[in-house]
């Protein structure tokens, strides 16, 4: 990719970020952490901090245009309804969202006529941000203004400079996918072969992730590196596993047989219970939720495995990983009652075979031999 | 086809296919063995059939001094990967809740560093008899296909199960898949070698010591 390749000028309107930021009473030093903050977690080197601020004081406003299918909303819940009006919601300060059917105030032709504005003025420019999957069963399971999700998709994707999927819906197909998939739900990335694409799954995604994701993009104007599935490889490089604070009881065996036993009360593994952390990909474990309160294992609950393509499929979420999907038993007595009879039948063929070879056994004595 | 969709493959219909013929394969071998019946021993009896078999059953577990000293590495190291086996495959954690899930009976596990450092011993102990079979010229001349097939396949889960655990190379769908997907290999190939020997090991001891004891004397 190259390196400029989606250098953001001028868009929408001016205003930098440093002065929103004050008139929200966001001090330089708590700025500046989380310009440190972002570092880390993009895992780039310390000098890239003040490179960070200078990009997020100076940013252009790029114009983001919001497209929601087949979602729940969860994914806009997650980045906008924080706790407290933190600087990752401040961010979105930082764009321009020209679109977004939840968050605008316009409505019907107003608000469709809003993004085909946006659309017009920013071709070639825009950040087109997708929840939801795309059904491909029938146009009409879902549709905007008479559009179907398919069309509106593809129409937007023509002007875009990136594609951000949020959301295990847009980017795997999510819940709506789940078998057996009524409406031929589709991710964004099945659908569009022609842009570059950063997948931000979660159900719902972590809002420090999206922001992660839009700071790069101010800072870099790039997209972030992405791992084999299209995720970011800055936050879903490691597993929850691997970083879960319980993974010292996992290495000694101490597991938590149920939701209330003494496993469970001393804080031990969740393996058993289901925790699906060992093949997920996620930051829930590093960066946490709620303002960094907690994740779902510390809360005492297995990890889904939301950031996983078809984790809805996955046998269950209170099944272990180690556990089969099927019923293993009942195959296994089936099978064994018909080879039994199987077995029995083939015996008695042997038996027959052995039988009929004796008796077409020719004895030969001493006097034929020699004669 | 996802890492993930890979994963539920192995562990839903994959598994299905596997036991199907790992099940159906030992259910129709031992009808056939046990249905070829035996010739009827003219011979007057010396003794009992029954507890010169049963007794082997157990005294074959301990090889004699002679045949020790004979070939004291291969049985030393053939009974370091069979314990090896037997320790990692049902002492470890996910292990067990599979088998509870599959026949409802579980047991306490082994904590997860030894069972760790017991797949390391099975492995190099595997590696060991390999090694030996190639090095001695008769052995090597003995060892077909099948033995090395059979070796490769008991050696794949263990290693595969242990590159899974230690997250090496790739990521953990991909190699928890191919550690499922490895057991079922074993488990297809299982009733058609002489990896049957784990079912009939117990038969044709018990037939060994019923013949020495219809004759009257120690087998």
């Amino acid at each position: 990719m190259k390196k400029d390749s989606f250098r953001t000028k001028s868009t929408t309107e001016e205003g930098a970020l440093e002065d929103l930021l004050r008139n929200h009473g966001v001090s330089r030093r708590r700025f500046m952490t989380f310009c440190a903050s972002m570092a880390t977690m993009m895992a780039l080197p310390p000098a890239m901090i003040p490179r960070i601020a200078k990009a997020l004081e100076q940013a252009r406003r790029p114009s983001v245009i919001w497209l929601s299918f087949q979602e729940c909303t969860g994914c806009t819940e997650s980045l906008t309804r924080a706790h407290t009006s933190t600087l990752e919601s401040l961010i979105f300060d930082a764009i321009s969202l020209d679109y977004h059917h939840t968050l605008q105030a316009a409505s019907g032709h107003a608000a469709e006529e809003a993004r085909e504005i946006a659309m017009e003025e920013n071709y070639g420019e825009y950040l087109l941000v997708v929840d939801g999957s795309i059904p491909m069963g029938n146009p009409g399971y879902s549709t905007i203004a008479g559009i179907s999700n398919h069309d509106m998709l593809v129409d937007a994707a023509k002007g875009a400079a990136a594609i951000i999927a949020v959301g295990t819906c847009s980017t795997y197909g999510g819940i709506p996918h789940a078998s057996p998939n009524p409406t031929g739900a589709v991710s964004v990335s099945d659908i569009i072969k022609d842009k570059p694409i950063v997948n931000v799954p979660g159900c719902p995604p972590i809002p420090v992730v999206i922001t992660g994701v839009l700071a790069h993009y101010l800072t870099f104007g790039t997209l972030p590196e992405l791992d084999h599935i299209g995720r970011p490889a800055a936050f879903y490089g490691n597993s929850i596993h691997d970083r879960c604070y319980r993974r010292p009881f996992y290495d000694k065996g101490k597991f938590a047989e149920t939701f209330d036993d003494e496993g469970a009360r001393k804080g031990w593994c969740l393996f058993k219970l289901g925790c699906k952390g060992p093949t997920t990909y996620n930051a829930c474990a590093t960066t946490k939720w709620n303002d960094g309160t907690s994740f779902p294992i510390e809360a005492g609950h297995p990890c889904l495995g939301c950031s996983e393509p078809d984790f809805w499929d996955g046998g269950g979420f209170y099944r272990a990983l180690s556990m089969p999907t099927e019923n293993i038993a009942k195959t296994a007595a089936y099978t064994a009652t018909g080879a039994a009879v199987a077995g029995i039948a083939l015996g008695a063929l042997n038996r027959a075979k052995k039988k009929s070879s004796h008796k077409a056994h020719i004895k030969i004595t001493i006097d034929d031999l020699e004669r | 086809m996802t890492e993930i969709e890979l994963l539920s493959w192995a562990r839903g219909p994959g598994l299905q296919i596997a036991t199907v013929i790992f099940v159906a394969g030992i259910v129709i071998r031992f009808f056939e063995i046990l249905m070829l019946g035996r010739k009827t021993n003219l011979a007057e009896a010396k003794g009992s059939e029954m507890s010169g078999g049963l007794k082997t059953m157990f005294t074959r577990t301990v090889p004699d001094r002679a045949t020790y000293k004979r070939s004291a590495f291969t049985i030393t190291a053939g009974y370091l990967f069979h314990f090896g086996l037997f320790i990692t495959f049902f002492f470890y954690a996910p292990h067990i809740l599979l088998i509870k899930d599959i026949i409802g009976i579980g047991w306490p596990s082994l904590p997860t560093p030894l069972v760790d450092a017991t797949a390391v011993i099975t492995i190099i102990s595997l590696l060991a008899v390999l090694a030996n079979r190639l090095n001695n010229k008769v052995m090597r001349y003995l060892t077909n296909f099948e033995d090395l097939l059979t070796w490769f396949l008991t050696l794949a889960p263990l290693v595969t199960g242990y590159i899974a655990f230690h997250r090496i190379g790739f990521t953990a769908p991909t190699l928890l898949a191919v550690h499922i997907l490895s057991v079922e290999l074993l488990m297809i190939v299982f009733p058609f070698t002489k990896l049957m020997h784990a079912f009939t090991l117990f038969l044709a001891r018990w037939y060994n010591g019923a013949v020495s004891g219809y004759k009257g004397v120690a087998s």
